[in-house]
């Protein structure tokens, strides 16, 4: 069976192979927060972007770190996409003191300003005044930068995105509106608390949507270059809603504590396919392509599990933060 | 009776008060599923019409409670957790604070505000918070903030049955099994506190999360000869300044045990409050254990070190033993 229906117009080669190995960076670290959540490896909860990646990876391909993105508590894979330091996320979900935030955030607070990323958020739909404020900034500034808001389908339900649409488009700034559409937002499937289709919500307020399959990489990465041109030309904000697939819970162990099951597990099964996960499928078509052959793949793989082990390791060997620093950083000083 | 942690007795109480009556209705994010266990099974029993599931839009929430309020029925808006009180900040203090007083006291507000607050399980800054200060200085309300499964289930269901807006608002982490009444009428009053402990050396008074601390410093410290008399304070707004002074006056000395930031917190009101009408009863100054001005951090070596403990409230009431008596 043809798969994928990739139509590859503008990456090289390189693109593409560049795009992969992000990808799955991302879901090798993700795959080790949830096998070592399971044995109490650090406090606090996660919430993982496994099956996602597709879309926060070929967007951020195209920006650089004077360009801004905001997201969600689901925010490893945006940090990791956008350059963040895959040692500095790990020690700081590890708790540590070598930890991005020094071990102040934790998992849904990964932050690394200096490239740009102004950080995970607790709050839902928190980081969209954020991101228009630093659209405005990048307006200002007339140096062509954009600024990034990811958001979930839920968080499209909080009235604050009426606002930003709103004021983006009234000033025309170079915002990218990303709503990743995973189906869910905690246990509750999006056509249950959801009315109509989420991209239509920014076209009274003319801003130009792109309706599209976020496991579909290059369809991911057209759309993000069509926006992300338009915020470096000064044309105004650009809507993407990327239909995807949440293959963990919304919060790892999440059994553990729930009374009863809010899907099948075939639901599940079917969107880890290899023509359906967003992986599994761009390696497929890396295959097809012959652009890899097998051998390369696990190669790939292997190489990028010993950089997560690093990380691991570096965060497993950092010292705990110094309890004084707990009362550091309020406000400057 | 039987033993119950403080969800269940949560669930019971509304069971209880659903069925009571049919004006009770309760609507939040994945209410149905329940995340946090308060309304387990309830959309099975009462259906998706009485308990909904909402999207996630806390501004929307908060105001809808004061409409559907005003229009016959006694809403409860469940928000998680206290630091989405602040996402619904708007309606709640200019509208469910207020409605009533501004239109001449015409329309009551029966609604109950729900949600978790408190830290102790690495959850960080947005999601650990101690709300109450700033919904104290709202007026128009009622606070509660039960420490225990028994007191859990007597201020809800006095919090359903009130007239008014009650932010009910429950310790996050923690606490036993413990005997919850099976009666249907079993009601606390609000604005009451209780003496959970009889002592006449120092006043330890505690709020929420903090009572089941100050009981272990209170055994440890009677352990040592000091004799405490402890004070769960349960309600912040109205608060039950007779139990408070008249404790203060048997003491001489108080301790005021509060998981909120120092400043405007309600330990810094009752300290006021003791020092206005108590002043030639004291001993000593009053201390106020409370959490210094600074987030709730991430780390469990930094969370630990910035929320009052055990200790804490042992070292402070030995320090005030030994000063001038
Ligand atoms: C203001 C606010 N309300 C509620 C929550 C609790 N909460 C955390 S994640 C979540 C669901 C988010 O769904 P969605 O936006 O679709 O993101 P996803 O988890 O699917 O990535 C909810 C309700 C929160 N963190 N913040
Ligand atoms: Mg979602």
């Amino acid at each position: 069976m043809p798969t994928n229906n990739f139509i590859n117009k503008n990456l090289s080669d390189e693109d593409i192979k560049r795009l992969h190995r992000k990808m799955l960076l991302i879901r090798k670290c993700e795959e080790h927060l949830g096998e070592a959540t399971k044995n109490g490896a650090f406090p606090g909860a996660v919430h993982l972007y496994i099956g996602q990646e597709a879309i926060a990876v070929p967007l951020c391909d195209q920006l650089e770190d004077t360009d801004w993105i905001s997201s969600t508590h689901r925010g490893h894979g945006h940090f990791i996409a956008k350059g963040g330091d895959i040692k500095q996320m790990m020690a700081e979900i590890y708790g540590k003191s070598t930890g991005v935030c020094g071990g102040k955030g934790g998992s849904m607070h990964v932050a690394d300003f200096k490239k740009g990323i102004i950080g995970a958020n607790g709050v839902v739909a928190g980081g969209m005044g954020l991101a228009v404020g630093a659209a405005l900034a990048a307006k200002m500034d007339k140096k062509g930068a954009v600024s990034v808001i990811f958001f979930g389908d839920g968080a499209a339900n909080q009235g604050v995105l009426m606002e930003a649409l709103n004021i983006s488009s009234l000033w025309n700034l170079p915002m990218i509106f990303v709503c990743e559409n995973n189906q869910y937002s905690e246990f509750t499937h999006t056509s249950e608390v959801t009315s109509g289709k989420i991209s239509d919500r920014a076209r009274p307020f003319n801003i130009p949507t792109h309706d599209i399959d976020g496991n579909n990489v290059i369809d991911m990465w057209q759309a993000s270059s069509h926006a992300v041109r338009r915020g470096r030309n000064n044309e105004g904000p650009t809507f993407i809603e990327a239909h995807t697939y949440r293959q963990r819970g919304h919060v790892e162990f999440e059994y553990t504590f729930l009374s009863r099951s809010y899907r099948d597990q075939s639901e599940v099964d079917l969107w880890k396919r290899d023509d359906k996960d967003p992986l599994l499928r761009f390696e497929k078509y890396l295959l097809e392509q012959s652009l890899y052959i097998k051998n390369d793949i696990e190669r790939m793989h292997k190489e990028i599990q010993d950089e997560v082990d690093e990380a691991v390791s570096f965060a497993l060997n950092s010292s705990e933060p110094d309890p004084e620093t707990a009362i550091l950083h309020m406000i400057e000083e | 009776m039987a033993k119950k942690r403080m969800m269940p007795a949560i669930n019971m109480a509304l069971e209880e008060e659903m069925s009571r009556n049919s004006k009770v209705i309760l609507y939040g994010e994945d209410a149905g599923i329940s995340l946090l266990g308060q309304t387990t099974g309830l959309q099975e029993k009462f259906g998706k019409d009485r308990v909904r599931d909402t999207p996630i839009c806390e501004n929307i929430m908060t105001g809808m409670a004061v409409g559907a309020a005003a229009a016959g029925y006694r809403p409860i808006c469940h928000l998680l957790y206290g630091n989405f009180i602040y996402t619904g900040f708007d309606s709640i203090a200019n509208q469910a604070a207020k409605l009533k007083y501004m239109t001449g006291g015409q329309v009551k507000l029966p609604i109950v505000y729900m949600a978790v607050i408190g830290g102790g399980r690495s959850a960080s800054a947005q999601h650990s918070d101690i709300p109450y200060p700033a919904l104290m200085n709202l007026g128009g309300i009622k606070i509660v903030v039960p420490s225990n499964s028994r007191t859990a289930k007597g201020l809800l269901k006095s919090a359903i049955r009130d007239e008014n807006p009650v932010f009910y608002l429950t310790a996050a982490s923690g606490g036993k099994p413990e005997e919850v009444p099976d009666d249907e009428d079993f009601l606390l009053p609000i604005g009451k506190a209780e003496c959970i402990r009889e002592g006449s050396d120092v006043t330890i008074i505690s709020i929420g999360s903090m009572t089941i601390k100050a009981i272990q410093a209170s055994q440890e410290l009677e352990n040592n000869g000091i004799s405490v008399d402890l004070i769960d304070l349960l309600s912040l707004l109205p608060i039950d300044e007779e139990t408070i002074i008249n404790s203060v006056i048997k003491t001489g000395k108080v301790v005021i045990v509060d998981e909120a930031r120092d400043v405007c917190s309600a330990a810094s009101h009752i300290a006021a409050i003791i020092s206005d009408k108590a002043f030639e009863y004291l001993r000593a100054p009053i201390k106020r254990i409370t959490v210094q001005d600074v987030a709730i951090p991430y780390a469990p070596i930094l969370e630990n070190s910035v929320i009052p403990d055990v200790k804490d409230i042992i070292n402070t009431v030995n320090l005030l033993i030994s000063s001038r008596s």
